[in-house]
């Protein structure tokens, strides 16, 4: 039900500290473009930044470095595996 | 997706199928507790690779699947009234109550919209006046502060035909009701990545404290989720059980602050009727009295009826993980996507519509 996705930041519209005025990214997966909200979002988000959407609502941006770093800790762990176990 | 590729990348898993099975030194049944893990799952095909030992198991943790026949029902109601329009998840249509689905009320004329988020419902108030909207509220965690947010819009933007029925749920009291029962006997759990989003990693700590369950918080890649069972076979492995995250790009110890003051702004918790699993005290989350103009339990004085579950399912027993959908007499029989007795068969995410779509052998 609840499926929550990543998605690319096309656009921001708005401000974080600003609840008066709309809130908006447009975001892009696999070629589709929507608006999500931004209202509950834990970190505003740039363009070219990720965003985790849950129901029309981004609540996790997803920073590159941060992205990198996971990616870079699970090659780690691959690596320190015992060889012989790979064959 | 560039930098999400490297998660599905397989030279990754490789290794880790291998440190999988090195890791498990000891009989261990692991739960998740999350529908879309369960999905996910089977879709990366990691029920097959399975060490010998380690068994998984499905939880309560789709909120389709636990929705009560008498919230059902109540919802049924709210749509055969003159003037009301529901606004729903689509996976809720089908769901059976004591007397039929949403799907059968809206071919007798009530009116239901499928909508995508609560954003949409309030739209639909908006540009229709003359009609009430009511969204179903039926989520945990990552969804309640989607709903806090709409109904902050909603008063901002002063709609007044707009209301939620909220059956939102909480994860950690049905974790704690499945623990207490001396039927289920788990050693690891993996924990759900968006709901831990939301509300942090340091939730799960009383269950490993108090309970001595192994708890990693996983996210839904096949690295993700083979890492995550690594971890726990290590955790119970060297009998030290505790809270470790592998999904730190989406989830931090104290969560999401900026969803979580708008919950507690909107909501306060209540007890709540589960499916299967009863009624858990401050399990659930209603709407605070003052927001109660935008409460639709409030605004349409509802009661809950006690309904009993359709005869022969048995979705109370896979809920809490005490018996699995091929031991249901109705699994693939009378109960089928296309057709489903339980709620368990319905949602996407269910665990008898999952075992139906990719474990039947
Ligand atoms: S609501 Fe969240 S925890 Fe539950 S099935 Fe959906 S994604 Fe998983
Ligand atoms: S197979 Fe159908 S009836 Fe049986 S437990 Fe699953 S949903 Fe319920």
């Amino acid at each position: 039900m609840c499926l929550a996705i990543p998605m690319r930041v096309t656009r921001v519209e708005g401000d974080p500290d600003d609840f008066t005025i709309s809130q908006v990214a447009t975001v892009d997966a696999d070629g589709i473009s929507k608006e999500v909200r931004l209202d509950i979002v834990d970190h505003w988000p740039n363009v070219g930044d990720y965003v985790i959407v849950h129901a029309g609502f981004a609540i996790h941006t997803l920073v590159e470095e941060e992205a990198k770093k996971n990616i870079a800790l699970l090659k780690e762990l691959a690596d320190s595996m015992p060889q012989e176990l790979l064959t | 997706m560039k930098y999400l590729d490297e998660y599905r990348d397989s030279s990754l898993a490789r290794p880790l199928v291998e440190a999988l099975k090195t890791s498990v030194t000891k009989p261990l049944r692991i739960m998740e507790v999350c529908g879309s893990h369960t999905m996910a799952i089977f879709r990366n095909g990691i029920r097959s690779i399975l060490p010998r030992g380690m068994e998984l198991i499905s939880g309560p943790g789709c909120p389709v699947c636990v929705t009560s026949s008498a919230h059902m029902d109540a919802f049924i109601s709210m749509a055969d009234e003159p003037g009301v329009r529901l606004a729903i998840f689509g996976d809720l249509f089908r769901v059976p109550g004591s007397n039929g689905s949403l799907a059968e009320a809206s071919s007798r004329g009530a009116k239901v919209n499928i909508v995508y988020s609560p954003m949409d419902g309030l739209e639909i108030a908006r540009k229709n006046p003359d009609e009430h909207v009511v969204f179903l509220g039926v989520g945990f965690e990552t969804t309640t502060p989607t709903i806090a947010a709409t109904i902050l819009a909603a008063k901002n933007q002063q709609i007044t035909n707009f209301t939620v029925f909220s059956t939102q749920k909480t994860m950690l009291p049905p974790m704690r009701a499945l623990l207490d029962d001396p039927n289920l006997k788990i050693d690891g759990l993996i924990c759900p990545g968006h709901v831990s989003s939301i509300i942090g990693s340091s939730v799960w700590e009383p269950l490993a404290d108090e309970y001595g369950l192994a708890c990693v918080v996983g996210g839904f890649e096949t690295a993700d989720l083979l890492k995550s069972l690594i971890l726990l076979a290590r955790q119970v492995g060297e009998g030290r059980p505790r809270v470790e995250n592998v999904y730190p790009r989406a989830v931090s110890p104290e969560g999401n602050l900026r969803a979580r003051q708008m919950v507690e702004e909107i909501f306060e918790p209540a007890d709540m009727e589960w499916r299967g699993l009863g009624i858990l005290p401050g399990s659930g989350l209603k709407i605070r009295d003052k927001y109660c103009e935008f409460d639709a339990e409030s605004r349409f004085d509802i009661r809950l009826q006690a309904v009993e579950e359709p005869k022969g399912c048995k979705c109370g027993e896979i809920l809490k993980g005490i018996c699995s959908p091929r031991e249901c007499p109705l699994f693939d029989s009378r109960c089928t996507p296309a057709n489903p007795i339980g709620p368990c068969m319905v949602s996407s995410e269910g665990t008898c519509a999952a075992y139906y779509k990719y474990g039947r052998e």
